[in-house]
């Protein structure tokens, strides 16, 4: 969290660059571009002291869209670049924003690797259990009988399961947010970025063009029936038994953050000299 | 006792003997004394367990290669050493040094045919209250040397200060042993007298003086996945970037540790990582990232054997083709390479001023060999290179972070700068940083990338340029001492010969390779690779005379000055 937090020196819009997003029209990530910039708006964010770093995909397109700084990296990797920046640069707020194929399946490792450093950023990603960029191929999140050109009839393969491996990983607040209530997921997006330590969102966000059996998501949300809970087991247990359409904060931890040493007094180089003199 | 202008010493011994400890020890003392050496060591996969020998040369020059024989051998015992015959050449001159404890002696020795003395090194260790067989080998070594046993001294009391007293005196007393029972031993050769030093000696590897070059060019971050032989780089940047107000970060695989290095330089951080050559592997999508958001950033590749897992321990050249190839699209970046361990301290900070200057990716190619080598230089002269990139003072609104204008580097908005705000999009985008699909925009990008990298002036570091005549001997990297020992011998028994090694590999300077190739009609290109990389890459990228040979090997074997000044021999007559 920067230190702007309580003045609001830009509207929603403000935080919209002038570039059209070439989504497809219907696209949920759309409403995510709003509930980001409306949770900037609401965090008081200055637009040259927040980076929004992405990978590849329709979701990772995001920072280009945005007033902020952006990394549009390469796929899979906008954690490692996030973290980078973040260490060397801790002044800054820093947003990651991902998709399931980006962000689950090449992008595996860095999601474990980042919950469980606990740096102090946020990673948003839009789950729309498909791979639409390259046109419809099953993600980690794809249910098993979903019919695709690359895997006719199905993987068989159950879904990854993002929310419980972030809690167990390490993460330091998991919620579950949907596309369809930008307001209620710029609210999320809000607590998530003020939350100290790594934030986790998962938002639903349908693919209308390659999943049109998404469009009925809207009929499924519903808000979580208990407030968050600050225990990771309690949270796992909640998270695995619930319908997956549960939104809300479900998981606030109290893990002290990755402390990132603050520059120290800088000695002269040529001190380092003495090591090697004989 | 004849006079020698250098001395090769070999301690070998199994692993866990201390045979590498006793040439560290060695190789300090002969600095205490005045002389300059060169210390490799070759051992075997095992961390622990395995067999280790300690390669020195001791001279009163500077050195920056192997000789062609080892002059004193001493095994602490002789387990497993026969794997390391090939890369200790051993000649009926040779004296051996066996403890008849330590099994028998290995058949690459027997059959050299050279003199060899028993000492019981093992039973003088035990003589001595917890003596260690390590140190009395130290002693014999030093004893034939004629090096003193004041200087000795010296060094255990600084390398086992934190082993107590007990530790030292042990070390001492077997030591004294040990040197008292090399006064029955004659080398038949000595060193002359060392000369008095012009500047301050400094004990170092090549991996201690590529960090020092990175701390000194201006990189305050450094991402980290180990990997032999470039972690000691990494775990000599760990506690002195702290120092300097930098920070060194661990990451879980090399992909990542590429990425985080180019964040931490997009947030204005020079950055830098260090790997091998599955690492450097791993890391060249991000590196084409780098050459397409113009984010600076230095690759360190240590290169080993290869292809694959290939051998960790041993040097080879042979990830030349993936540095300059290894991108995919057309994306120009810069490739350098260091001459020796004094040389890495230079190229480094080299290195990080051209990504810095040139908003570019900037591969370094280092080996094994120079890199995990220790030698006892004169301190290098202070470069002015200091990484400076041009950062943006954008107005609201006008700012285009790829603007053509003005050369090709373009200045950069660091984050927290107001106005600055752009996207750095590793899609084809236009002067502004928008994602395009357009033909023009494309071209232009890719005429402002290798632009900026072809027009700039790199000056005569771009080359080590030695002697006239109408026979070049080029190289590149690790081999350039070797090349340049080679030419000096020639060059004195009265045969004219030029050495050319480009410390500059991409961009080519074709320009500047046709004029140092000026009067010459004949080119020994000299490489350690199997598939003869460097004459590929030299071919591609300039014109040579007619009449070309090339001398190259695989590692692990070193190729030697001999058989450089050989090859050049047979040719001429």
């Amino acid at each position: 969290m920067s230190t702007a937090e309580t003045r609001t020196i830009c509207k929603p819009g403000d935080y919209k660059s002038d570039i059209k997003p070439i989504w497809c029209p219907g696209c949920g990530d759309y409403h995510v571009l709003l509930s980001f910039t409306r949770a900037f708006a609401q965090l008081g964010l200055r637009p040259e002291d927040t980076v929004v770093v992405s990978g590849i995909g329709c979701s990772s397109r995001i920072p280009a869209y945005l007033s902020c700084y952006g990394f549009h990296g390469v796929h899979g990797r906008s954690l490692a670049l996030a973290t980078g920046l973040k260490v060397s640069r801790p002044d800054l707020t820093v947003v990651v924003a991902s998709g399931d194929g980006d962000g689950y399946s090449i992008g595996g490792n860095h999601f474990i690797q980042a919950c469980r450093r606990n740096i102090d950023m946020t990673y948003v990603v839009m789950d729309n259990r498909v791979y639409g960029m390259t046109k419809g191929q099953p993600s980690p999140t794809t249910e098993p009988d979903f019919d695709t050109a690359l895997f006719p009839g199905g993987t068989g393969l159950s879904p990854f399961h993002p929310l419980v491996i972030a809690l167990a990983s390490g993460a330091n607040f998991v919620a579950r947010a949907f596309s369809g209530e930008p307001n209620e997921t710029a609210n999320i997006l809000v607590e998530a970025i003020r939350h100290p330590g790594f934030s986790f969102v998962e938002v639903l966000s349908p693919c209308v063009t390659f999943r049109p059996d998404e469009r009925e998501w809207k009929n499924l949300v519903h808000p979580a029936p208990v407030a968050a809970t600050s225990d990771p087991a309690k949270a796992a247990r909640r998270i695995m038994t619930d319908d997956g359409f549960n939104i809300g904060i479900l998981y606030r931890g109290e893990r002290r953050p990755y402390q990132i040493k603050a520059a120290t007094k800088a000695i002269d180089i040529g001190e380092l000299e003495k090591d090697f003199a004989l | 006792m004849r006079e020698t202008e250098h001395i090769s010493v070999a301690i070998v011994g199994s692993g866990g003997a201390g045979a590498l400890t006793a040439g560290n020890f060695l190789l300090e003392a002969a600095s205490l004394a005045g002389w300059h050496g060169l210390l490799t060591r070759t051992v075997g996969p095992q961390i622990r367990g395995g067999e280790a020998a300690a390669l020195l040369r001791l001279a009163n020059r500077p050195v920056e290669c192997l000789a062609d024989r080892i002059d004193l051998l001493v095994g602490i015992d002789w387990l497993n050493v026969d794997r390391f015959g090939a890369e200790i050449e051993i000649g009926p001159q040779s004296l051996v040094v066996t403890d008849p404890a330590g099994g028998d002696l290995p058949a690459f020795v027997s059959r050299a045919g050279a003199r060899s003395a028993e000492v019981p090194i093992k039973d003088i260790a035990k003589s001595v209250p917890d003596g260690r067989p390590n140190m009395v080998a130290l002693g014999v070594a030093a004893g034939v040397l004629g090096l003193s046993e004041q200087d000795l001294s010296a060094v255990i009391e600084k390398r086992l200060a934190e082993k107590g007293d007990k530790a030292i005196d042990a070390s001492k007393a077997a030591l004294k042993a040990g040197i008292i029972a090399a006064a029955q031993l004659d080398l038949g050769l000595r060193l002359p007298p060392p000369k008095a030093r012009d500047a301050q000696c400094w004990l170092v590897s090549g991996n201690e003086m590529t960090g020092l070059g990175a701390i000194r060019g201006g990189v305050r971050f450094a991402a980290a996945y180990p990997i032999t032989p470039a972690s000691e780089i990494l775990e000599w940047l760990a506690p002195n970037l702290a120092k300097v107000g930098g920070l060194l970060f661990q990451a879980e695989d090399e992909l990542a540790a590429i990425n985080m290095a180019i964040g931490a330089s997009f947030g204005g951080t020079p950055a830098l990582t260090a790997t091998s050559g599955p690492g450097l592997s791993l890391m060249t999508e991000a590196i084409g990232l780098a050459t397409a958001t113009e984010i600076p950033v230095v690759i360190v590749d240590v290169m080993r054997a290869g292809p694959s897992t290939g051998i960790p321990t041993k040097s080879e050249q042979a990830d030349l083709n993936i540095a300059v190839y290894g991108l995919h699209g057309d994306a120009p970046h810069v490739v350098v390479a260091p001459q020796s361990i004094a040389d890495c301290l230079f190229t480094t900070q080299w290195a990080v001023y051209l990504a810095e200057v040139l908003q570019s990716p900037a591969v370094m190619l280092s080996d094994q060999f120079i890199g995990q080598a220790v030698a006892a230089i004169d301190r290098p002269a202070d470069v002015a290179f200091i990484g400076r990139r041009a950062t943006a003072v954008p107005q609201m609104g006008a700012y285009k972070r790829y603007a053509v204008a003005g050369g090709g580097v373009s200045p950069m908005a660091i984050p927290g700068m107001p106005g600055g705000q752009y996207t750095a999009d590793g899609l084809t985008h236009n002067e502004r940083g928008i994602p395009t699909s357009n033909e023009n925009d494309h071209r232009v990008q890719l005429d402002k990338r290798r632009g900026k990298l072809e027009q700039f002036s790199y000056g005569d570091h771009w080359a080590t340029l030695e002697g006239d005549g109408e026979v070049a001997v080029i190289t590149w990297g690790s081999l350039t001492g070797a090349a340049r020992e080679a030419v000096n011998q020639l060059r004195a028994g009265g045969f004219a010969v030029r050495l050319i090694a480009p410390r500059l590999l991409l961009p080519a300077q074709p320009e500047r390779l046709q004029a140092a190739l000026e009067g010459v009609d004949r080119v020994l290109i000299v490489e350690q690779t199997h598939g003869g990389q460097f004459h590929r890459y030299l071919r591609a990228h300039y014109d040579l005379p007619i009449e070309v040979r090339l001398l190259n090997r695989p590692g692990p074997l070193p190729i030697r000055a001999s058989e450089i000044a050989r090859a050049v021999m047979e040719w001429r007559s």
